[in-house]
Order: C-alpha cells, then structure tokens, then sequence
C-alpha cells in the first residue's frame, strides 16, 4: 500500500522519526537506524562543527574528540537539523542559516525556548522565526507548544508541518495534549507529527491512530535500557497506529451493547398489542 | 525584590528541629514525589536522609539520564589575573597575601587561547582577582574579542560586576556568568571578608539576579563548602537557584559544589564537609531541580569525581590550573594557583574516562 507522508520535495516511509541526543556512546546510532529503518533524525547543530574558528588550525578538530554524529547517519536518512539552544527567533534563524551554510540541510526544526524551567517551547518566537526561514527557502518544521491560532499563524507563515509537543519534553509522560493535539490534526492543513514527551510506543500508537502524520521520540528510546530495540518498537508501533488510522477505527461507545437489553421486551410491541 | 528576603524569611528557621521532626516515612513520600517543595529539599539534606542515599542515587540518576541522556559538558578555567583588593580569608589571592601579581597581556591571552583550544575544549571560563583597575571590564572585553575566536562559550568567575557592564560583556562575547555566594551566612560572611568591596553581602548576593536582568545565557552559583554548616548553606544555594529560574525563565540556573581547598593563607574550613556530605549534597538538588546542571571541578579527586558522573553530574573541567598563564607552561609566566586542585588529569584522560563509563563527552554545546 502506497501511504508516504509528504513533506518538501521528500516522501518517507517510515513515520517514526527519532534524534541524535542523550545517547551514551554515538555507536548505537547507526544499529538503531538500520533495525527500525528510521528516515528521518534530528541532530543538534550546537553539537556540531559549524565553522573552522578564524583561529585556524590551532583549534584542535573537534570531529576526532567530540565524535561527529553525522558519520555514524546514513546517508539515505532526512536530516533534520534542529535549532535547540536558541532562546528567541534570532538565534533560531543564525542556527537555520548555519546550518544551510554548512550544507547540513535545507530543512530545520525550529526549537525556540527561553523557558528553562519547563522546557516548553516559545510559540511567539516560533512564530517569527518561521516567517523569516521559510521566506528564505527552508523546510521548517516548528516545535511548539499546541494551539490552533498558533498552528494556523504557522500554516500562513509557509511551515512544511507543525510538531506539537505530546508532553512537556523528556519527562515522558505520553500523549498529555491529545484533545489540543486532535484540533490541529482537525483544523490545519499540514501534517502533524507529534513531538516531546511521548514515553511509550502505545502512546506513539494512539497519536498515529488519531491522524498524526508521524510522532518523534528521543529520551524514550535513548534512556531505554535497550534503544535499538526501543526505537524498533516504537517504528512498529507507530506503523500500526497509521494502519488502525486508514483502517478507520470503530466508534467508541459510552457504554457496553448488553446482550439482553432492559427494553429488549418493547421489540415487536407495535404488533401485539402489550 | 531580592533572594535576600528569601533568606532572610529563614532567620528564624529551627533548621535542627525540622530535621529533628522528619522520620522515614516522610523521606520515602519525598523521594517518590514528582515535584519537591523546599521543605522536601531540606528533608533530603537532613542527618537522617543519609540512610536513604542509594534511593535518593537511583532517583538522581533516573532524573540525570531522563533530561540530559548520559553526556558531560567539559570546560576548562582561564585564570587572566590574580590582582585582588579583597581579603577573603580562604583565598591565595588575597589582597593581604604576598605573591607575584600578574596579569596576562593580549599576546598571553592568545598563548593560552591556542593550548586550550589545543585539546578541543570549546568552552572556557575566564576568571580573575577582584581588581576594578587591572581587571577592568575594558580589560575583560578584549580579552573575549581574542578568546571568541576560539571557543563558542566563554563564561566568566570575576568580581560582581552592575548589569550595564554584564551587559558590555555579552556584546563582546560572553554567555555565562560563574559567581558564588561564597557563604550565605550573613554573620559568616562578614567575618571571613573583612575588607574590600566584598564586603558588601547584598552586593554580591543579587549579582546573579543581575546576571540574569542583563541576559546571560547561564548562570552558574554555588557556595564555598566548609565555610559554613553545609546543610543550610546547601539549602540557601538550592533556594537561590530555584528563586532566579523562577524569576528568568530565559536563563539556564546550574549549581557549583565547590569544597574549599587548601591555599597560599594557610586557611583550614571550620567545617568538614566529607566526600557522603558532597555525594548527599548533589543528589539532593538533582531531587530538587531535576532540569539544573550541577558543575564539579578539580578540587575534587579523581576518584570521586569519577563516581560522582552517575549521580547528577552535568559538567566537569578538564585540564584544570588555576594559576594566572597556566596553560600556555611558560614558567617564568606561571603564576601562584589560587587553590590547590586534586584532579590534575588532561582532556584527553577525562574524555576517556567518561566514555568508559558510558558517558558522552561533550566539547562543544552551543553555537
């Protein structure tokens, strides 16, 4: 069956998108990738080299001690650089440019937070930034904090999908916003995939049953005990959520069909007369 | 407003009482809680939390591994000057001591820049004695117009400074900002500085606050260890903390755990603060602020500071001195070490040791 979400100029198979972040050691990158045929990682550009400092050679290369996470990505897999660390839409757009700089990619996730309590996304911020790189020729894909207004705001701006968080970030406490999380998908014409926060493959599930175009996962994968196998469950889930999705799932009823209903007496009562 | 009311609302605080109030039971609900108040943080600095360390470690770490994945920001400490018109008592620098005053020139700075960024660090912290004339924020400036050309975060550990000239420093470079309470009890604090502009307890108690006020990225604080009862000085540092992220969303609050080290004075910490004290003190504000980096330097041992990676560590120096032209080895520019530092290991050790551990080693985290 031909079901490829499509964002950009790219169709991906494979709806479970997963990032580069809180892994012990970058070896289990690449197993990861390759057991759960992940396409699409974002990657930090913080954590990256961006330029050779004017300092020149000086500088000892930073590849050979902090491991260049991008050896270890295939080169088949969508690279999603994200903007973590910008606390406002200036810097998110310094990140974006950098990044295209470099030739990492042309998409962006634009991460802005300026809360560092809760880690929650700056919606405001998103917003400007959107408006700029998108303008600029970026696929951006917005982190925020769900609510139709903005959503809408970023569909006018030129976003490719909005990424609404599950849940505040890394406290893996799944699918926390589901009813907000419903309106986009009902309301905006971009997809939606859900972002942060989702700690279970179940619950990556229930986001893809409910029209999510694809869910990402991090923490959930990176801190479990085994990741490859976590990022493979979660791959596997989100499939079946997408499956029961077009399948169309059966209506939820308030209350279970007796099977000896209380007014079952009042069938064919209009031909005997009671 | 200022932390100092904060403070202040404990004066009458029976700390010894309230610890003496706690039982068990209370300090199981604690741990198992999603969100501690600041009584739960003074509960898990209590005598009796002591019996209840593993628990507390596993949680610590659970938290740790949840909002940082197993990683380790390196950083290393530049000493510019060591001029200084305070007289802390504990302290090398001290205006009273007798040592060879220094300060580096440019072409020093750019030495010390290139042994550094020699080892691939990309985060440093500029530090100095408190000295408005040889350490002027002129001075700082042009020192991070060199150093940015190597690095991508320059924090600095200098004298409290007012937010316009924080604010000159951001426009020249700088992103974090290291001040320590040294000791939150007023009538301590008196006593141990006696003289200069350190004096003044308030000053340096709402710097952070200033920090924040002028847009630092981070804002690092902490109390000198010894000098005071650890447990409440532990408390008032966990309280600040929690006071300026709540006040600057927009400002990544860490804590500092620094035990005070032996120096050029002959100093000797009234208090013992023991390596269970320390390990007690980490998990407790990993409790308490699960998302806030908490920072380790050299003082520490190697051994110790290997173990203390899985309990809540985010941050550690590597290729530490603390001696003005440290770096660059030239003797004759090699300074006095404003403390003594106990984990002498190079970068490349450190890194090594965090990958056996199944840590990441992290050189470079912002842009």
């Amino acid at each position: 069956m031909q079901d490829q979400l499509i964002i950009g100029d790219r169709e991906i198979t494979n709806r479970f998108f997963t990032g580069t972040g809180k892994h012990a050691s970058n070896d289990i990158i690449p197993k990861l990738i390759d057991q759960s045929g992940i396409e699409v990682i974002t990657v930090a550009l913080r954590r990256l080299e961006v330029q050779v400092k004017e300092a020149g050679q000086n500088v000892a290369d930073l590849n050979t001690l902090q491991e260049n996470i991008l050896n270890y990505i295939p080169e088949r897999c969508l690279l999603l650089p994200n903007t973590s660390g910008a606390r406002n839409a200036q810097e998110a757009v310094r990140i974006a440019r950098l990044a295209r700089a470099c030739n990492y990619s042309n998409w962006i996730k634009i991460e802005v937070i300026s809360d560092h309590k809760y880690l929650l996304p700056d919606n405001y911020e998103t917003i400007k930034a959107t408006e700029i790189l998108a303008k600029e020729g970026f696929v951006v894909l917005p982190y925020i904090s769900p609510d139709l207004m903005v959503a809408k705001a970023l569909e006018t701006a030129g976003a490719a999908a909005v990424m609404p968080l599950g849940a505040p970030i890394g406290t893996n406490q799944g699918l926390k916003m589901k009813a907000l999380i419903r309106i986009l998908i009902d309301e905006i014409n971009l997809p939606v995939i859900v972002d942060a926060g989702i700690g279970r493959p179940s619950e990556a599930a229930e986001a893809m049953e409910m029209g999510a175009a694809a869910v990402l996962a991090n923490t959930a994968v990176a801190t479990a005990r085994n990741p490859v196998m976590m990022a493979q469950a979660f791959s596997l889930a989100v499939q079946a959520g997408r499956l029961a999705y077009l399948a169309g799932l059966g209506e939820t009823k308030l209350v279970a069909e007796a099977s000896s209903p209380l007014t079952g007496f009042l069938r064919g009562c209009s031909k005997n007369p009671c | 407003m200022s932390f100092y009311e904060i403070y202040n609302r404990f004066k009458k605080f029976d700390f010894e009482n309230y610890w003496q109030r706690i039982n068990d039971a209370a300090i199981l609900k604690i741990i198992a809680k999603d969100r501690l108040d600041y009584l739960d943080y003074l509960a898990l600095l209590s005598p009796k939390a002591t019996a209840f360390m593993e628990l507390i470690a596993q949680k610590a770490q659970q938290l740790t591994v949840q909002h940082f994945g197993r990683t380790v920001l390196l950083y290393t400490p530049l000493y510019l000057a060591n001029y200084c018109s305070n007289h802390c008592v504990y302290c090398s620098f001290s205006a009273l001591n007798k040592l060879p005053r220094q300060k580096l020139t440019l072409q020093q700075v750019t030495a010390e820049a290139q042994a550094i960024a020699a080892t691939g660090l990309r985060h440093i912290l500029i530090l100095t004695g408190e000295s408005s004339t040889h350490s002027s924020t002129i001075y700082i400036e042009k020192c991070t117009e060199v150093l940015k050309k190597y690095f991508n975060s320059i924090s600095i550990e200098i004298h409290p400074l007012d937010i316009t000239d924080y604010s000159k420093l951001i426009a020249a470079g700088v992103d974090g900002l290291t001040i320590y309470q040294e000791v939150y009890n007023q009538a301590i604090y008196q006593r141990l500085h006696p003289s200069g502009p350190k004096k003044n307890y308030h000053y340096r108690l709402d710097t952070p606050e200033r920090g924040c006020q002028a847009k630092m990225r981070a804002v690092n604080i902490g109390a000198l260890l010894g000098l005071a009862d650890w447990r409440k000085e532990s408390f008032f540092t966990g309280l600040h903390a929690d006071y300026l992220q709540n006040k600057y969303l927009d400002t990544e609050i860490s804590i500092s755990v620094p035990r005070i080290r032996a120096n050029l004075g002959g100093f000797r910490p009234e208090y013992d603060v023991s390596d269970r004290d320390l390990v007690q003190i980490i998990l407790a504000h990993r409790l308490f602020m699960p998302r806030a980096g908490i920072t380790v330097s050299t003082r520490e041992r190697v051994e110790l500071r290997n173990n203390l990676i899985k309990l809540g560590v985010t941050k550690m120096s590597a290729g530490v001195t603390t001696a003005v032209g440290g770096h660059a080895g030239n003797g004759s520019e090699t300074g006095t070490a404003q403390f003594e530092i106990s984990d002498t290991r190079g970068v490349p050790e450190i890194r090594a040791m965090l990958l056996k551990s199944g840590y990441q080693p992290v050189f470079k985290d912002w842009q």
